[in-house]
């Protein structure tokens, strides 16, 4: 077997963006149009999203405003594009907290074993039982309404899911022989959990964390529905759909089929993609 | 006796949990900036009668510890200290809303069970076009948000078709299962999608076995295989999701219940966490988290019965 064989038979993360499925590939490209909306959206949304121009409310798409105005008369496509902004910016700082988080906390878990592993056993099973939205709550109820509190309630809520796949993964990777050779062979515990059983588990994690993206947008945009996520000015579609509520009350629906379609369809393109790439991964494995 | 031993020994686990949870929802109130006593007065006039009144009722003055336990002992006495926005006892608040949620989650728990069973068996036995109908709808209900649902639902079935009121929770039974549905519709949707994927999938594996083979060459009815060979052999990974289910379901009436005005537990937290009167978000978080692990614990002894072979206190498959 050749050197090149063996590099790519490793685990790594080029081995799953190769697929052919166009239900997958619709997500991954829907997802990649949205970041790119998200980052350019101060540039190309045609009013500024707080303007308000209350002879136009609930007024239907026009070639001023191609998806209509709200019922306090602001655009709907300019809110929806900067909205994307906070929607997504939010999940992705839960994601990389509890991804960061949980894979350290795991990985000592799994790899020292011992008094470690079963206080961190006791630690996750004390968070899984509060669901995320709850102890965000509780956070909110103390600290008051605001991104960053829940954000990072949200990131200690999905810590725990986090730590439990990498801890099992390590688990298993540390049997295997290779670890054994780098032992013999003098690496320290620490460098072969870092350069090498990290590389081998992280497709699978990070397959998990997009998956988790989707849970962490619903529960933000929740909050936000609730008025207890970003401050009541900022564009965001959690806050869209609350404001929307009382379009519909008075028969002009769109302002609020809008922002839950981008809602529904974001999370949908996250689940699918995850899965695909956790199948993917499986698969290889096998 | 070892099951007598292992519900012993579960239940004192789940005493050490809850007993950690409630330790958290107590000492989050000294999270917050400022001293306790402006905290929960917040917002409201802070005159120094009011702050020592507030310092007498929650003995404020004690140290950490004995305000702690005194605290536990009134709760474990069903007593959960006074609502500072509305001047009564947390537990007549509770006590008023409590009927209202248990229904509107028994409601939705009876439609996630037959809607996710039944389609996931769908979905498993018939395959092809049905069963990719099925895989993509319930992918969509899996990434629909139960405040999206709410207010979609609100939207076409009440403000459009005025088939179902847009709100409130009614008076007497039938009424009140009237005002009701809409949001337990709300409510279970995402639900019914997850659980039809488990079922699916469960059903999947256990009729690859050979023991439905074996069933099936004996000349065994397919209903019959399907019922007692397929379907009973996915029931113990379906339980698992149990607490997983009911602890959804419990924390998204905050969401649905705001959005339909349905006056239960969840929207009091989210009232009483807007008007920052933290008795009352303890008490609401204290009954979520406690019900969640009675639920859990109810599963755990129930696997062993209806899968038997899963020994006491492991569980198969994780979902």
């Amino acid at each position: 077997m050749t050197t090149a064989t063996l590099i790519r038979r490793r685990p790594g993360l080029a081995g799953i963006r190769t697929d052919r499925s166009w239900l997958f590939r619709i997500c991954l490209g829907f997802v990649a149009l949205l970041v790119l909306l998200a980052i350019v959206a101060p540039w190309i949304a045609p009013h500024d999203p707080n303007a308000v121009d209350l002879g136009s409310a609930l007024a239907g798409p026009s070639g001023a405003h191609p998806a209509g105005v709200d019922a306090s008369g602001r655009d709907t496509l300019s809110r929806l594009l900067v909205g994307a902004r906070t929607s997504l910016l939010g999940p992705l700082g839960v994601v990389v907290f509890s991804t960061v988080a949980g894979v350290a906390v795991g990985l000592a878990a799994g790899w020292r074993g011992g008094w470690l592993d079963s206080l961190l056993s006791r630690g996750t099973e004390l968070v899984f039982a509060f669901p995320g939205m709850l102890l965000a709550i509780l956070i909110v109820s103390v600290y008051g309404p605001g991104l960053t509190a829940p954000v990072l309630a949200l990131g200690v809520a999905y810590l725990p899911y986090v730590s439990r796949l990498t801890r099992s993964l390590v688990l298993a990777e540390r049997e295997r022989p290779y670890v054994e050779a780098y032992r013999v062979q003098g690496h320290s515990g620490l460098q072969i959990s870092l350069r090498h059983v990290l590389p081998n588990i992280a497709p699978v994690v990070l397959a998990q964390s997009t998956i988790n993206f989707g849970y962490a947008l619903i529960d933000l945009a929740g909050l936000s529905f609730l008025g207890l996520g970003v401050p009541p000015l900022t564009p965001d579609w959690g806050r869209m759909v609350f404001d929307g509520e009382s379009a519909i009350q008075s028969g002009y629906p769109l302002s609020a089929i809008l922002p839950c379609l981008a809602i529904v369809m974001t999370v949908v393109a996250f689940n699918v993609v995850g899965e695909r790439w956790a199948d993917q991964v499986a698969r290889r494995d096998r | 006796m070892r099951f007598a031993r292992f519900a012993a020994r579960r239940l004192a686990e789940m005493a050490a949990t809850l007993l950690a949870a409630s330790f958290v929802i107590f000492g989050a109130m000294y999270l917050a900036p400022g001293d306790p006593a402006s905290f929960l007065l917040s917002g409201r006039s802070a005159t120094p009668d009011a702050i020592k009144a507030i310092n007498e009722q929650y003995h404020l003055n004690d140290p950490f510890a004995v305000q702690y336990l005194r605290w536990l002992g009134q709760v474990l006495q069903g007593d959960f200290g006074r609502s500072i926005e509305y001047r009564t006892s947390v537990s007549n608040l509770l006590a008023a809303r409590l009927p209202t949620t248990l229904l509107l989650v028994a409601m939705a728990l009876v439609l996630v069970m037959a809607a996710g069973l039944a389609l996931g068996w769908i979905g498993a036995v018939r395959g092809g076009a049905t069963d990719s109908t099925i895989l993509v709808t319930t992918t969509v209900a899996v990434g629909t948000p139960s405040f999206v649902a709410a207010v979609l639902l609100q939207g076409l079935f009440a403000v459009k078709l005025h088939w179902f009121p847009s709100g409130g929770t009614g008076t007497g039974l039938l009424d009140t299962l009237w005002h009701l549905t809409l949001p337990a519709v709300a409510l279970a949707l995402y639900l019914i999608g997850m659980l039809a994927r488990v079922t699916r999938s469960a059903m999947l594996e256990a009729l690859g076995h050979e023991h439905v083979t074996v069933a099936r060459s004996r000349g065994v009815p397919e209903r019959s295989v399907i019922l007692r060979h397929v379907f009973r052999n996915s029931l113990g990974t379906v339980l698992t999701m149990g607490g997983l289910i009911v602890s959804t379901l419990l924390i998204c009436t905050v969401l649905v219940e705001s959005a339909f005005s349905v006056d239960g537990i969840g929207q009091l937290l989210d009232l009483s966490t807007t008007t920052k009167d933290f008795p009352v978000v303890q008490a609401v978080s204290l009954i979520i988290v406690g019900l969640f692990m009675t639920v859990n614990l109810a599963v755990d002894l129930l696997h062993p019965l209806v899968d038997p072979r899963v020994t006491l206190g492991e569980r198969r498959s994780a979902a």
